[in-house]
């Protein structure tokens, strides 16, 4: 069980993590879903100690990380970055693990298997591609068989055999009643793998809900209208007692009504139709409507632009 | 992904039983235990320092200059058939061992240091949280490996000087010539690289923490040789007895000067540096993020 009690992050002026209360329970898989940028990673160091925290204070079942006498058999992390030294083979990296926790040295051979990186375990780490990287941070996460799971965006670089895997791996981890906690930028990747969802957002903390609930809850289903009459038809769609919200590019949604009733109520009126279609929002959508606030690094889509005449900006230039 | 698909964990049988205090069963590992102590980082950090390649060519390159320029200085002498006038035969180890030194600071910044650069610190530091205790092992495993090393070459390389020297009106080292020679001096290097460790521990940059030693080690004795206003002289003459290459050249009696440090003066001043430096080290690891 991971505790955390207004835990918060600040380098100089910009808040990194502010006031994040949840806890990670054991026996499920718990998603920790937020943009780039918005202080999973950070949060992350913090519960293993590796930053301090600015106010707040995290525990892992009950006792600060730095007080843990056997670390690896209580909790074992998987982090973004690499954290391996590229010179070392992979066998030499999970012994001294091993060793700096007083594991049997079979374990090192156990955990190999288990990620299938036995037949490469005297290879410098240097050599290896992006997902066995990932496999050999994963087998340094297992190697205490610990009681408790970190795991910092474990699909990153594994091809779909791979991410089957780890989602495979993870449930089964949690059902043998271990804490599992993963972060993840995919809302997708969560709604197959996590039972419980955490989900923050510039650092604060945007939802804490059961996985079931957060699909009920944001699984909008709705009716997208588009007319040339649209006054009209907003009208009508009035006086039946419907509420049409406008969307950006001029047409109409209509949340939970059926298209059969409405194209049949446009029908009664005379009115024309170009667009009559039953939609159903994504989790994707969800979560971004839900992290819209708080997205740090906004992509601009809107092209620059183009120039008046064709040569115009070399000309000027 | 060249690798075979792996198959599923196969840990023990789930073990399901509630934590006292705990509405929620958690899981109980058949692996023992076991409280983590400073033998467990020694042991890891042994590890480490033995399994990467930049360990066998930085302790390669050591062996190779400090004999090698030795056995050298040696064969040159002995060639020039000279008269060494009651001198110690030991002394000619001295430009083998400024030269090898170098490596010594390399290994010593990179033991730390390279963590730092390859993310491997958040590892260690996850693996063993108490971070005073990874500091310490580090320390005790390089300076071992440093010192023996150097014991090794530097009593090699007297016992050839010695011999290669015999009948050439060279002095035979007394006890405590052999002692210093071979002892102190091998001493006064491991502590050089263990205070380059720990400056590889606050600067956290390999290249920029090898930079400052070896400007430590140079810049004194080079500077001094430009200050020719005699209001200097003072400061050229501290500059002079203190730098590094003229403590080491104390252990084999041939300073470059007759005031300022002696005897086994060096070590002492070498080892409270250290020990500074490694303080500095500790209390900023304990200060910062990793």
């Amino acid at each position: 069980m991971i505790e955390l009690e207004g835990l918060t992050k600040r380098y100089g002026e910009k808040v990194a993590v502010d006031g994040l209360t949840f806890t990670v329970r054991p026996g499920i898989v718990t998603g920790f879903l937020g943009p780039n940028g918005a202080g999973k990673s950070t949060t992350m160091r913090m519960i293993l100690g590796l930053d301090h925290p600015t106010a707040g204070d995290v525990r892992i079942d009950g006792t600060h990380y730095d007080r843990l006498e056997d670390p690896l058999t209580c909790i074992g992390a998987l982090l973004e970055a690499k954290g391996v030294h590229p010179g070392r083979s992979a066998y030499h990296h999970l012994l001294c693990l091993a060793q700096s926790n007083g594991l049997p040295r079979q374990r090192v051979h156990e955990v190999l298997d288990t990620v299938g990186l036995t037949a490469v375990a005297r290879k410098k780490a240097k050599g290896f591609s992006l997902g066995m990287g990932q496999r050999l941070g994963i087998a340094a996460a297992l190697l205490g068989d610990p009681r408790i799971l970190m795991f910092d965006e474990p699909v990153n670089g594994l091809d779909p055999e791979g991410i089957h895997w780890i989602r495979t791996l993870m449930k089964s981890l949690a059902a043998q009643g271990r804490t599992v906690f993963v972060s993840s930028h995919l809302m997708s990747e969560m709604a197959l793998t996590a039972d419980h969802l955490v989900v923050i957002g510039q650092g604060r903390l945007l939802a804490d809900t059961s996985m079931a609930e957060f699909i009920e809850r944001n699984s909008r289903s709705y009716v997208r209208i588009r007319g040339p009459q649209r006054e009209r038809l907003l009208d009508v769609l009035h006086q039946a007692g419907i509420t049409a919200v406008e969307s950006g590019d001029g047409s109409l949604e209509v949340d939970g009504s059926k298209a059969e009733y409405i194209g049949e109520l446009a029908a009664r009126h005379r009115l024309v139709l170009h667009e009559l279609s039953p939609r159903q929002a994504s989790l994707e959508e969800a979560f971004m409507r839900l992290t819209a606030q708080s997205v740090e690094y906004h992509a601009h889509t809107g092209v620059s632009a183009p120039p008046q005449r064709w040569g115009d900006d070399w000309k000027r230039g | 992904m060249s690798t075979p698909p792996p198959p599923m964990p196969q840990t023990a049988a789930p073990d399901w039983q509630a934590a006292p205090g705990s509405p929620y069963p958690t899981y109980t590992s058949p692996i023992p235990v076991v409280r983590t102590h400073l033998g467990h980082a020694l042991a890891s950090e042994w590890t480490k320092i033995r399994s990467v390649r930049s360990t066998m060519w930085t302790l390669g390159v050591f062996v190779l200059l400090v004999v090698g320029v030795g056995l050298l200085t040696g064969l040159v002498v002995s060639s020039a058939d000279p008269d060494m006038s009651g001198e110690s035969p030991l002394a000619l180890g001295f430009f083998g061992l400024l030269l090898g030194g170098m490596c010594i600071i390399t290994l010593g910044v990179l033991t730390t240091a390279s963590e730092y650069g390859t993310g491997m610190i958040r590892t260690t530091m996850v693996a063993c949280p108490s971070r005073g205790r990874v500091l310490l092992a580090k320390a005790l495993v390089f300076f071992l490996i440093a010192f023996v090393v150097t014991l090794v070459c530097t009593t090699l390389v007297g016992f050839l000087h010695v011999a290669l020297l015999e009948g050439h009106n060279a002095k035979e080292p007394t006890g405590e010539e052999w002692l210093k020679g071979t002892l102190g001096v091998s001493l006064y290097v491991a502590l050089l690289g263990t205070l380059s460790l720990a400056i590889g521990s606050i600067i956290r940059h390999s290249a920029g923490a090898i930079t400052i030693m070896i400007g430590a080690v140079l810049a004194p004795l080079v500077i001094a040789l430009f200050m020719f206003s005699s209001s200097l002289a003072d400061v050229q003459q501290a500059l002079f007895e203190y730098s590094i290459p003229n403590q080491m050249s104390i252990f084999y009696a041939n300073s470059l000067s007759e005031s300022g440090p002696s005897g086994w003066d060096p070590l002492w001043i070498m080892l409270v540096v250290t020990a500074a430096a490694l303080g500095g080290a500790f209390a900023l690891l304990q200060k910062r993020d990793v």
